[in-house]
């Protein structure tokens, strides 16, 4: 078989898997395949792979479980299709199992129930335990094998899989890093995130620049309440440090269906004074012609608000305010 | 009275001398906290402005008697740091850091429930009971001591809430940032818990965000054991699913973590659920 690789399902529809008998067939099936587009992305990449015979496929997964607090072990019978329509139409056949297994007699048992051939279940056995040690060192938020597929051979084989990292754990494994899918990011997201800022791209016209993720999410929630529509979600960070703030403003104005930036800022960590000098560095630099709407007070906000003044910028002490403002500004809402 | 820390709580700060770790113990120490010392290995013997600092929790902790430990330390050393304290007597550890993977917290969340330490956190501004004592980054200032205890997993919406209901003259018993990660030592339930038992908690503020089931289940905790009134708002109502929204555990995915099911759960358990953060104070 000839397997376009692209970071989506939908593949076999889309024609980017071809069964082939032969070596100049696997040759013209993947001319075809390579280049192709598959829900928008563009295969790069294909897999030349064993055509299976299979007789039936399981799903099996490690995530964490925030509920348990711990790692845990998913086997389905119902393999082939995703785990959200499994849990909708056949919940009964989901099993969690916690790990790690108190010990190997425990987590065979366990599996007996899903693999009750001695054959299977040495196999998923051997498999639970391997894709746990994965799921460990490399520090991910989810390993997933589906379908976990049953071959006429009787062999258990990983027919299909997806690996999703911890992004907290990627500094420790630096490998990783370079396995990140570009195309699943805008290219503001991406340089965000060079900048060290969290960064989600939306659709409306108001720029936001808060800091804090809960305060960030609450701003675009107000600002829709408002009649308005954020262009972003931007979270400057805990740490404080005027050259993120003139980094972030860079990354708002490569944005050109903007018409005001937002800056909501309650400092805690972030110092207020920082922040006003991000601003008028970004001013001074980046030759802002956009309405800029700003919030500012916490951690030294009066001495930040005076920067700022003293530059002829003028900061308002609530959010409401501020985005009603911002919200008029981009032609939006009942001012 | 108030919950976790007051005016006796003795506290240590856990990377003292770091840009944000003496910024911080310095502002702890002006708001009224006892802070007794700070840890930063290999630079014990100095001080940071009045504070000592001593080069392990074991020393800081046989010579100041502390018994909380506020952690500054960058990723990659939390854990340790919060083990060392946790070895070393404190009672409660509250780490302000950001960015510790997952699987540490897992192992981390186990090994500190064996040992009966509580943490407060990661990924959190710390706790405050106004007018007595802060552990952590918040601006002390915007606070005041009253009757609402707040309960919340960000930082600085917290501060927007505060803010609010300090100008609406509704002071706080305690404000607890239990941390934007997935996996945090402390949850809702516990603290919600604490609340209900506080004489002098009146009414209790709840602030979520999209993302796992940690409001699905203070619902549930709220509709059989509390009796305090509970306010709440939920962000995120807007943010797009599969997108991680800055904080580790902000991300609606596989049809779980969207606002609407927490709102529905938390109204279904009678709570108060608002549209705005401003709205908080009227409903109290």
């Amino acid at each position: 078989m000839v397997k376009g690789q692209v970071l989506t399902g939908g593949r076999g529809k889309a024609g980017a898997i071809k069964v082939v008998s032969s070596q100049a067939e696997a040759e013209s099936a993947a001319e075809k395949i390579l280049g192709m587009s598959v829900k928008g992305f563009i295969v790069e990449k294909a897999l030349v792979t064993e055509r299976l015979d299979i007789k039936a496929e399981y799903y099996a997964a490690i995530t964490v479980d925030r509920r348990a607090k711990a790692a845990i072990l998913i086997i389905s019978a119902a393999g082939g299709m995703d785990i959200e329509q499994i849990a909708e139409e056949k919940p009964e056949k989901i099993r969690r199992f916690v790990m790690p297994a108190d010990n190997d007699e425990a987590l065979r048992k366990w599996l007996a129930e899903s693999f009750e051939d001695r054959g299977l279940l040495d196999q998923a056995f051997q498999i639970a335990q391997n894709i746990y040690r994965l799921f460990r060192e490399k520090d991910c938020s989810l390993v997933e094998i589906n379908p976990l597929a049953v071959t006429a051979q009787r062999r258990l084989i990983a027919a299909d899989a997806k690996i999703v990292f911890d992004d907290s754990g990627v500094p420790q494994h630096p490998e990783l890093a370079e396995l990140r899918n570009a195309d699943e990011y805008t290219a503001d997201e991406i340089e965000a995130r060079e900048a060290g800022l969290s960064f989600v791209s939306l659709s409306g016209e108001i720029g936001c620049m808060v800091n804090g993720a809960g305060l960030a999410m609450a701003t675009m929630d107000c600002i829709k309440l408002a009649g308005g529509r954020a262009a972003n979600f931007l979270d400057v960070g805990g740490s404080s440090n005027p050259q993120k703030v003139l980094d972030a403003m860079r990354i708002l104005l490569r944005n050109e269906q903007l018409k005001v930036i937002l800056v909501n800022i309650f400092g805690g960590i972030t110092r207020c004074d920082d922040v006003a000098q991000g601003i008028l560095w970004a001013r001074e630099q980046l030759g802002i012609t956009l309405p800029i709407v700003i919030r500012l007070i916490g951690t030294n906000g009066k001495k930040g608000r005076d920067m700022l003044g003293k530059a002829g910028l003028i900061a308002t002490r609530r959010m409401g305010d501020a985005i009603d403002q911002a919200v008029a500004c981009s032609g939006g809402g009942s001012l | 009275m108030s919950i976790l820390i007051d005016e006796h709580t003795r506290v240590i700060v856990q990377g003292i001398t770091g840009r944000d770790g003496s910024f911080h113990a310095e502002a702890m120490l002006e708001y009224g906290t006892k802070v007794v010392g700070g840890v930063t290995p290999g630079k014990g013997g100095r001080t940071v402005g009045a504070i000592p600092v001593f080069d392990t929790v074991d020393d800081a902790v046989a010579k100041t008697g502390a018994e909380c430990s506020v952690v500054f330390v960058p990723a990659a050393f939390a854990p340790d740091a919060i083990r060392e304290a946790a070895d070393s007597g404190i009672s409660l550890v509250v780490c302000i850091t950001e960015g510790i993977p997952v699987l540490r917290m897992v192992d981390l969340y186990h090994e500190l429930k064996d040992k009966g330490v509580r943490l407060i956190g990661p990924n959190c501004p710390g706790i405050i009971s106004p007018g007595k004592c802060k552990v952590g980054i918040m601006p002390g200032e915007i606070h005041r001591p009253g009757g609402v205890g707040v309960i919340s997993r960000s930082g600085t919406l917290t501060y927007e809430v505060v803010y609010d209901l300090t100008e609406r003259s509704l002071g706080q018993s305690t404000c607890v940032g239990i941390g934007g990660d997935p996996i945090v030592g402390t949850g809702y339930v516990e603290l919600l818990e604490l609340f209900e038992k506080d004489e002098k908690t009146d009414a209790i503020v709840l602030i979520g965000e999209i993302g796992g089931e940690a409001e699905e289940e203070a619902a549930s905790f709220i509709k059989t054991s509390v009796h305090k009134k509970v306010v709440a708002f939920i962000s995120g109502r807007t943010a797009p699913p599969g997108k991680r929204m800055g904080h580790a555990g902000a991300i609606i995915s596989a049809g779980t973590g969207g606002a609407e099911a927490k709102v529905a759960a938390l109204r279904d358990a009678g709570v108060v659920v608002v549209d705005r953060p401003d709205q908080i104070p009227d409903e109290l």
